[in-house]
């Protein structure tokens, strides 16, 4: 198990260091074994929606679709992804995404325009997030508990908001970026905020101290404690990162459907949570990628718009997901055993 | 008649680690009804040695033979169905569980295979306690509400509840009052006289006298001396089995002038925590190095960490260049420029799935970050200067920090605070797990960094440690310091008297 760790080329001083060869070699070596079996489940999902319906699954207007249908449940996988490498979980996120779009589509706030709706959905994410960080950095509770909580009563107060009815969106500029009209060379604006959150979520997990901290505090929070790291401070930090994540999907939801509904985000967190463990995070925390999140997210939303275009019910959905999760979890432990 | 075969009969049992030898060939035998002691310092391999008895961990050779059969202990309910019982030092019972169901568990009494028959459960635990010498715990109560040495009676009670022939104690008396320990010895006492074995680990000497009837010396994982009488072995030729050295540790020499001029850069006043050590006061200056040698209970780490803010001071405070410290916090003893390599590396230290270079840099990331943005070529620079002084092998700091070998993982530890700039180092048992060779190497990057400036503070179990590298020595007992002395005033023996001295039962 043990690798040999002096290759004989390390043994010369004029070894290129990570930061000196170029980025490019750096990123393909870096796709790791993990990463390449992610793009190789996805190639076959291609290979089977493109066989089984060649003219509706590889439309333009699908792989659109599933790009946007992504989007949503990719930001919150992203926020989610932090929180999981840390150590920690997030049950509220899809609760925080119904209490955002609801909160965000009140007819008051639609007065405010399309700054009011993105600022009031952000806002409520990052307080969802801030009661969650609170309460698990500061008050001690263990975060299944406190995110279960946050999820109840998040959803109560967006059916106490909505009382059960679809609110509808009226505001010009948020209907207008769900057109066709404002596609940015074919792709809609939804897909380029997921891009976004993907790119900057990747930085910061790989090149700043944030990512360093919420890698440290979840690989070994003593560890990271005793060497100086604020455990505490960086753990709100993290929950209220889950947060704005949650802020930012309900945006993309309200500007997707048109409305603010109480049973949006329904499941989130089991599909966050989901994707997040095939791309190989470890739910114990201290490694994971973005990357294998956001290849977790395209693999479920691509097998979910197979099945739908095969007429296939969503109880078979459940089940195929279901599988996946076990053979991603199944292959990882024997790659694991054997590097 | 040929003698009766020993009860156990262990012989050429080696374990390896990696990076450490743990056994070295070790023989052992025991008798039906005796007490056998086992003596050794801390890492001499004892509790390798009870582990490998108790089917926890497989020796790479060696042959166990049991009442004159050759077994294979795979597992501990392999062991346990042989009669072998293990009573560990940190006791292994459920909290929130009965002591009639930790007593029971994994062989509840039942009813048609499976409703668990509480009520006999019950029953027969009490009947344990009872002939244990505590009827006063109710078997219903929940093991988290009882005091340490009732948790241990449970503990002792579990093993009794299977046929036991060989009942294993590590340290039973480590956290029991003076009648405890008397009731302790009487119940070993009717267990030996009805046939059972005790293996007995205890470092005073006293109690062995009183209780044991052979004991068995281990040393840097060897048997150097096998079933002595534990009555009638001179103390000093104990300890001198206890400390003779095969390897001899190189020590760096001091410098010619202690460095007892100069202001302390750290100081401690009257810092205490309630049941952990007494107040304690000590001063270390720029390049010296002050040890603190006790055995395990002594206070030793619970002093390091509370002097680092790990652990939050009852009174007293810290400080460092004359300034206090905010009491209970390693960020403010960070910043001011304190660092600790802590006694359990993997655990409180390192983040094993990362590289070197990210383990070493951990504390002065933001030196080399604008805005939180990491220059990482700039961090990678630093982290690979602070290794190679160290002459951390291999000096790739790509690699994860687990495949490394122990001494190599203390060396990352220290090249964390070396980079970080430190001004006082908290060493804790900095050679734990560090192989012999290796030692010597980490002696003299410790002597060099205290000469170039660095206080260090030495906590080790392992006196002649202390000794061989410490400037000043203060000898710790039950959380007391009982003495303190320069060095080289001072030799192993006196100082293993000083702390084995006198037991509570005395």
């Amino acid at each position: 198990m043990t690798q040999n760790v002096s290759r004989p080329r390390d043994s010369t001083d004029k070894v290129p260091s990570a930061a000196e060869t170029p980025a490019w070699r750096a990123v393909l070596f870096r796709a790791d074994v993990r990463t390449l079996s992610l793009l190789g489940v996805l190639a076959v999902l291609i290979l089977i929606g493109g066989i089984t319906k060649p003219d509706q699954f590889l439309d333009t207007r699908n792989l659109q679709l599933i790009l946007t249908l992504a989007s949503v449940i990719g930001v919150v996988t992203v926020g989610m992804t932090f929180v999981i490498i840390s150590g920690g979980i997030d049950l509220s996120v899809g609760a925080i995404v119904a209490l955002a779009s609801v909160w965000a589509t009140t007819v008051a706030t639609q007065e405010y325009g399309f700054a009011g709706i993105l600022f009031t959905a952000v806002l409520v994410g990052l307080g969802c997030g801030l009661v969650n960080g609170v309460l698990i950095a500061y008050g001690g509770m263990v975060p299944f508990i406190a995110t279960l909580a946050m999820l109840a009563s998040a959803r109560g107060l967006a059916l106490q908001i909505t009382d059960g009815r679809t609110q509808i969106v009226t505001v010009d500029g948020v209907l207008d970026l769900g057109e066709r009209d404002s596609y940015v060379l074919g792709i809609p604006p939804l897909v380029l905020v997921f891009a976004a959150v993907t790119v900057i979520g990747w930085l910061v997990l790989n090149r700043t101290t944030f990512g360093r901290r919420s890698v440290a505090v979840g690989g070994n929070a003593e560890a990271a404690r005793l060497a100086g790291i604020d455990v505490r401070r960086q753990r709100l930090y993290l929950y209220l990162l889950s947060g704005l994540c949650c802020g930012i999907a309900a945006f993309l939801l309200i500007v997707l459907t048109g409305s603010g509904q109480n049973t949006n985000g329904n499941l989130y967190e089991l599909d966050a949570i989901a994707a997040a463990i095939i791309g190989g995070t470890l739910l114990t925390g201290g490694r994971g990628t973005i990357v294998g999140s956001v290849l977790g997210v395209l693999i479920f939303t691509t097998i979910t718009n197979i099945f739908a275009l095969n007429n296939l019910q969503s109880d078979v959905q459940q089940i195929a997901k279901g599988a996946i999760i076990v053979a991603a979890v199944l292959v990882q432990r024997r790659t694991a055993s054997t590097t | 008649m040929a003698p009766q075969p020993p009860l156990l009969s262990m012989s050429g049992i080696t374990k390896s680690f990696p990076g450490v030898r743990a056994l070295d060939g070790v023989d052992l035998d025991v008798q039906a009804g005796e007490v056998h002691c086992l003596l050794g310092q801390n890492g001499a391999g004892k509790s390798t040695l009870i582990k490998v008895l108790a089917g926890a961990h497989q020796p790479d050779s060696g042959t166990i033979r049991w009442r004159g059969d050759d077994v294979t202990l795979r597992s501990p309910i392999a062991a346990m169905r042989l009669g072998i019982a293990t009573i560990y030092q940190e006791l292994d019972l459920v909290e929130h569980l009965s002591v009639a169901e930790n007593v029971h568990l994994g062989h509840e009494p039942t009813a048609a295979g499976f409703v668990v028959r509480g009520r006999a459960a019950r029953s027969s635990t009490a009947e344990l306690l009872k002939r244990l010498g505590h009827p006063e715990v109710d078997p219903g109560r929940l093991v988290g509400d009882l005091s340490a040495a009732q948790q241990q009676i449970v503990s002792m009670a579990r093993a009794l509840s299977h046929d036991v022939r060989l009942i294993v104690m590590d340290e039973p008396s480590a956290a029991l009052d003076p009648d405890e320990v008397d009731n302790l010895f009487r119940i070993v006492g009717d267990l030996t006289a009805d046939g059972v074995a005790v293996v007995y680990i205890s470092h005073r000497l006293e109690e062995i006298r009183r209780i044991g009837d052979r004991v068995t010396v281990l040393k840097d994982g060897r048997a150097v001396a096998g079933g002595l009488p534990a009555k009638s072995t001179p103390t000093s030729e104990v300890v001198a089995l206890m400390t003779g050295r095969n390897v001899e540790y190189v020590f760096p020499p001091r410098p010619a002038a202690a460095p007892e001029h100069g202001e302390p850069v750290l100081t401690v006043e009257g810092l205490s925590r309630k049941g952990e050590f007494a107040p304690l006061d000590l001063q270390v200056r720029p390049g010296e190095i002050v040890g603190l040698a006790g055995l395990v209970g002594s206070g030793r780490s619970e002093i390091l960490e509370t002097v680092y803010g790990a652990r939050k001071p009852d009174t007293g405070r810290v400080l460092v260049g004359g300034r206090p410290l905010r009491p209970g916090s390693v960020r403010a003893a960070v910043r001011a420029g304190l660092g600790l390599a802590p006694e359990e590396r993997k655990a409180q230290a390192l983040l094993m799935l990362e590289s070197v270079t990210r383990n070493v840099s951990v504390s002065s990331m933001s030196r080399f970050a604008r805005l939180g943005w990491i220059d990482r070529g700039a961090e990678l620079g630093a982290a690979r200067a602070a290794v190679r002084e160290l002459s951390l092998r291999p000096d790739n700091t790509n690699v994860p920090v687990r495949t490394l070998s122990g001494g190599n993982q203390q060396k990352a530890v220290l090249a964390r605070w070396l980079l970080r700039g430190c001004r006082v180092l908290l060493l804790d048992e900095p050679t734990r797990g560090v192989d012999v060779g290796a030692r010597a190497e980490l002696y003299a990057v410790v002597r060099r960094l205290a000469d170039e400036g660095l206080a260090v503070l030495l906590v080790s179990s392992e006196v002649p440690e202390v000794l061989g590298l410490a400037d000043r020595v203060l000898v710790l007992r039950e959380g007391r310091v009982v003495h303190t002395a320069p060095a080289r005033e001072l030799d192993e023996h006196r100082v293993l008297d000083l702390v084995m001295e006198g037991s509570p039962a005395s």
